[in-house]
């Protein structure tokens, strides 16, 4: 039956029907590449430029590379903060295989714990296949060569090498130095403030304390740029351009090493501070306050519970004593008081009064106790600067009265911001009749006066004002602001502190600095001086003042009994001095907290300090001078 | 053809096609050149393959016409019990069921059922008159509806586009009357939405909507598109230049050796290099026509025109896919993307229209 159909085809009809169609399909070919040119041409030719710099914003990657943060110097060279290369292992996931048998390799090689493999997991789970993430930080030097020799066991897997703060003296200087730590959310808002985003994109550090904060500015340095090629994964392929950051400058401190290792260890377990600063300068050699913590501890990020301790701890590690330590000034001020005396005719050089061991207020019946029981007889203002005489300068504040004494003693510095290039400040407490009235909403009693007549009372001072006050007295009225900047290296040239705005004191009769000043020297040379003991058989002069504070205040005829007083409440051993007394070089102020008394304890350490200056330091820096 | 009588006759005697294997060979170049820009781990493989493609092809120049003829029911209703075999006991991979496990090899049929279906079509509708008549004409599409159905609930909706085509180009070049042909486009059109809310898997529905605005999930769905026309785009009138394009080379461009070569190849050759690659195709083209139309019966004419016409889809499917104007659905570049299956099957089919060619001419001596 088919043949039959076959045969009565008209087959020229259907090749003329086939070719027909073949036609409109040929045309439809044609139109349908006519439609796929024209797309392309549009993409290739219209759209070319766009596509160029899309294809090219995809391989092409601009990377900040941040700048080394500058390195901190002692005046001797000697590193205090440099950056130490941390070696960590991390994984792109995407490019390994048989991930968990290479971890479990590594467990073995170097000892891989479950917990850092159960973090990287987890960590992992967080982010993208071909983004690194971290295996293990902070490798050891030999784990890092025993990885390396068997990197192409592990593809994928790679070291990062990167710049970490370290203070290699730990404690010693953190007071100092502060520290850097990871930029906050709070740091984020004040750099945005400032305008200075862009200099620290890439940065992940800055610094947060002490130098480390307040020269932050010299340290940081600007970030380069990095223009590199990236595949589809964001690795990196080729560089194509690079402008390297300017890293951050190095400075050289004030701080002398040895003198504040020291220091430090004179401190011991004494809670207190010490400052030695040059008179004619106003560089600070050394500055502590005990205790102290590891720095270092906050450049890898302390632990909250480490950190509570440290907030919580009863001795206040992170409180900087020797610029917010606010303690009672005692005796150590009275050289001061006696100018004052002086200057307002209250006494001359040879006004004398009799000391019976206490004083009582012109009519009234509050008695005063001198510290020595039996009184020191009949006293003139450098017996009573010598032997530390209470009663004399109890009659003398009185006379000259607080509206005098608060201005003189602001004159000095007490009350005021030392200008130290420390962030951390305050300004303690340098009372008067209106401080009194704010903040206690009650009048000034004549009392009240007297404490302060000796350094106690309201009146508290910190370290740094005690030294610069000491050091006005041995620049008879000069005022120098303390620094512990010394200068920047490469920039040639020593730093200046900024110019403090405030006047030299001037005294009626330049003599009177003569009067307080021998006076100081005779603390320590006179027999009857309260720090000869600790001060004899030096190759140099000294000039001092010892200093106790009372901690606590204690009723009026209580007596003083050191074993029967529970260790915190017992008095600040205090002592101020400069070094030599003709030609003052330096100047230092001890602070014992709830030692006892200032010339007893506070004494021989500032004679371990001048001894250190005179007997190494100096003579080094002399050699220093000579061969240079 | 302006050869000489002694050329023809080797040739002849071969049962090879000159021309055809002339655009075969410069195509076959242009894939290797490709693929070693790609990676050059992909030649040698595909050097393999493509001896046994040509070798595929060779052996089906030698089958006669009839012999084609005779068999094709036979092996039809074969494909067909194939492909319900696969979706009984196929082999899953990549969220569809494909393979067929033969123990020593993976295989899948409804690559054959492209080839298969023109012929299916053709015995169906030269066993009348033409034109095609209403009746035979739905019959036959019954013959292309039960296999691409098949293919499509695989899911392979890439395969089943072929396939579907491949049938109805037969009819088309049968002769059906424009009316059907519109009636026809007017049904499909309503199956559209069928389509889309029955027979369409998720993945499949979101390569369509990216489709139409490939920016609205540049790192998601929308990510190959996008990157595949910045290849393109950037390739300019030059090109990069051979092993240059980085967006294949820095590995932004997803199956770089299969689907997206084109876009490789445009990155780097340019919009010169795609009108060279768009002549030679026209040019194949264009010779698989004439043979069609000299083919000496209804069922060879049909067979040969249904099988250029689908190595049209092929071409038009991926490039406008990977140059964004059809939707994302997997079906490679013809002879340049990496590949066995689908390059065996091409030239199995060249070697086809070759019989045809070369063996009529004897008969009509």
């Amino acid at each position: 039956m088919a043949r039959k159909r076959i045969n009565i085809r008209n087959h020229s009809a259907e090749s003329a029907l086939f070719m027909r169609r073949t036609l409109v399909v040929f045309i439809a070919i044609i139109i349908a590449i006519g439609v796929l040119i024209s797309n392309l041409y549009y993409l290739q030719i219209n759209s070319f430029e766009s596509f160029q710099t899309r294809s090219n914003d995809n391989r092409i990657n601009v990377q900040t590379v941040p700048p080394n943060r500058g390195l901190i110097y002692d005046r001797n060279g000697i590193i205090l903060a440099e950056n130490r290369p941390v070696y960590s292992l991390q994984v792109v996931v995407r490019k390994t295989k048989n991930l968990t048998e290479k971890i479990d390799n590594l467990r073995d090689m170097l000892g891989l714990t479950d917990k850092e493999v159960e973090s990287f997991y987890s960590r992992n789970r967080y982010s993208r296949s071909f983004k690194p993430v971290l295996l293990r930080d902070q490798l050891s030097e030999k784990e890092v060569a025993l990885f390396t020799v068997n990197q192409h066991l592990f593809k994928g897997f790679s070291i990062q090498a990167n710049l970490k703060r370290y203070y290699p003296f730990g404690e010693a200087f953190t007071h100092v130095l502060g520290y850097i730590a990871k930029i906050n959310s709070n740091d984020i808002k004040r750099i945005d403030e400032r305008g200075e985003t862009a200099r620290y994109r890439g940065t992940h550090y800055i610094g947060k304390l002490g130098i480390e904060k307040y020269y932050e500015e010299l340290l940081h340095g600007k970030p380069g740029q990095r223009q590199v090629e990236v595949d589809s994964w964001g690795k990196v392929i080729r560089v194509l351009n690079f402008t390297p950051p300017i890293p951050g400058k190095d400075i050289k401190l004030n701080i002398d090493i040895q003198l504040q290792l020291k220091a430090q260890n004179l401190l011991g377990d004494t809670r207190g501070s010490i400052i030695v600063m040059d008179t004619r300068t106003g560089g600070v050699l050394s500055l502590v306050s005990n205790p102290s913590y590891d720095p270092n501890l906050f450049v890898q990020g302390i632990s909250s519970k480490k950190y509570n301790e440290l907030l919580n701890s009863k001795d206040r590690p992170l409180i900087n004593r020797a610029t917010q330590g606010r303690y009672p000034p005692a005796s150590t001020i009275k050289p001061q008081m006696a100018l004052l005396a002086l200057d307002t005719n209250v006494i001359t050089e040879h006004t004398k009064i009799k000391d019976p061991g206490w004083w009582i207020v012109p009519g009234s019946k509050r008695r005063f106790r001198d510290w020595k029981r039996w009184g020191h007889g009949e006293v003139d203002v450098n017996h009573a600067i010598e032997q530390s005489c209470d009663t004399f300068f109890y009659d003398a504040s009185y006379k000259i009265g607080i509206d005098r004494i608060n201005p003189f003693m602001e004159k000095f510095g007490f009350g005021q911001y030392s200008g130290l290039d420390l962030g951390e400040e305050t300004k303690a407490i340098m009372p008067s009749r209106e401080w009194k009235r704010e903040r206690y909403n009650a009048p000034w009693y004549d009392g009240d006066t007297i404490s302060v007549g000796i350094g106690q009372g309201y009146w508290t001072v910190t370290p740094i004002q005690l030294t610069q006050a000491t050091a006005t007295l041995a620049r008879r009225g000069e005022i120098i602001t303390p620094h512990i900047l010394h200068s920047i290296v490469g920039d040639g040239g020593e730093f200046t502190p900024p110019v403090q705005a405030s006047q030299p004191i001037k005294l009626k009769d330049e003599h009177y600095w003569d009067i307080a000043l021998k006076a100081m020297y005779g603390v320590t040379s006179n027999t009857r001086g309260t720090g000869h003991r600790a001060f004899a058989n030096t190759s140099y002069t000294v000039a001092g003042k010892s200093g106790t504070a009372q901690v606590i205040n204690m009723a009026e005829d209580e007596e003083y009994d050191a074993e029967n007083i529970s260790e915190r409440h017992r008095d600040n051993a205090m002592f101020v001095a400069f070094a030599p007394y003709e030609s003052p070089e330096i100047v230092t102020t001890v602070i014992l907290e709830n030692a006892g008394g200032g010339s007893s304890n506070g004494a021989p350490i500032v004679r371990a300090l001048f001894d250190e200056y005179f007997d190494h330091i100096k003579t080094k820096d002399k050699l220093d001078e000579i061969d240079g | 053809m302006v050869s000489t009588k002694a050329q023809k006759s080797i040739f002849y005697r071969l049962h090879i096609d000159p021309w055809l294997l002339l655009g075969i060979f410069c195509l076959m170049g242009l894939s290797l050149i490709t693929l070693y820009s790609v990676s050059p781990d992909w030649v040698m493989p595909q050097l393999i393959r493509l001896a046994i493609a040509i070798t595929a092809m060779l052996v089906m120049a030698q089958i006669p016409p009839e012999v084609y003829q005779r068999w094709t029911p036979a092996v039809f209703i074969v494909g067909v019990l194939l492909l319900i075999a696969v979706s009984v006991f196929g082999h899953t991979g990549k969220g569809a069921q494909r393979w067929l496990d033969l123990g020593f090899t993976k295989f899948q049929p409804s690559e054959i059922m492209k080839l298969i279906m023109p012929f299916a079509v053709a015995y169906y509708i030269s066993q009348h008159t033409l034109p095609v008549r209403l009746k035979n004409a739905v019959i036959a599409l019954l013959i292309v509806l039960v296999p691409t159905l098949l293919i499509a609930k695989q899911p392979d909706l890439g395969t089943s586009i072929l396939v579907a085509s491949s049938g109805i180009f037969v009819l088309f070049l049968s002769g059906i009357s424009w009316l059907y042909i519109s009636i026809a486009i007017g049904a499909v059109l309503a199956f559209v939405p069928i389509l889309w809310f029955y027979l369409m898997h998720d993945y499949q529905r979101t390569r369509v909507m990216t489709l139409f605005n490939p920016e609205a999930d540049p790192l998601g769905a929308g990510y190959h598109i996008i990157q595949s026309k910045i290849a393109i785009g950037s390739g300019g009138v030059w090109g990069k230049g051979w092993l240059q394009g980085t967006q294949s080379q820095l590995e932004f461009l997803p199956e770089r050796h299969t689907d997206f070569i084109f876009s490789v190849y445009s990155e780097e050759f340019g919009f010169v290099g795609i009108l060279l690659l768009l002549t030679i195709y026209l040019f194949i083209i264009g010779r698989g026509l004439w043979i069609a139309n000299q083919a000496q019966d209804a069922f060879t004419k049909l067979v040969a025109g249904s099988i250029i016409l689908t190595f049209f889809v092929y071409i038009f499917v991926n490039i406008g896919m990977v140059s964004g104007l059809l939707p994302v659905v997997g079906v490679p570049l013809a002879l340049i993307s990496y590949g066995g299956t689908s390059i065996v099957t091409l030239l199995a089919g060249f070697g086809v229209l070759m019989s045809f060619n070369t063996h009529k001419r004897f008969n009509r001596k």
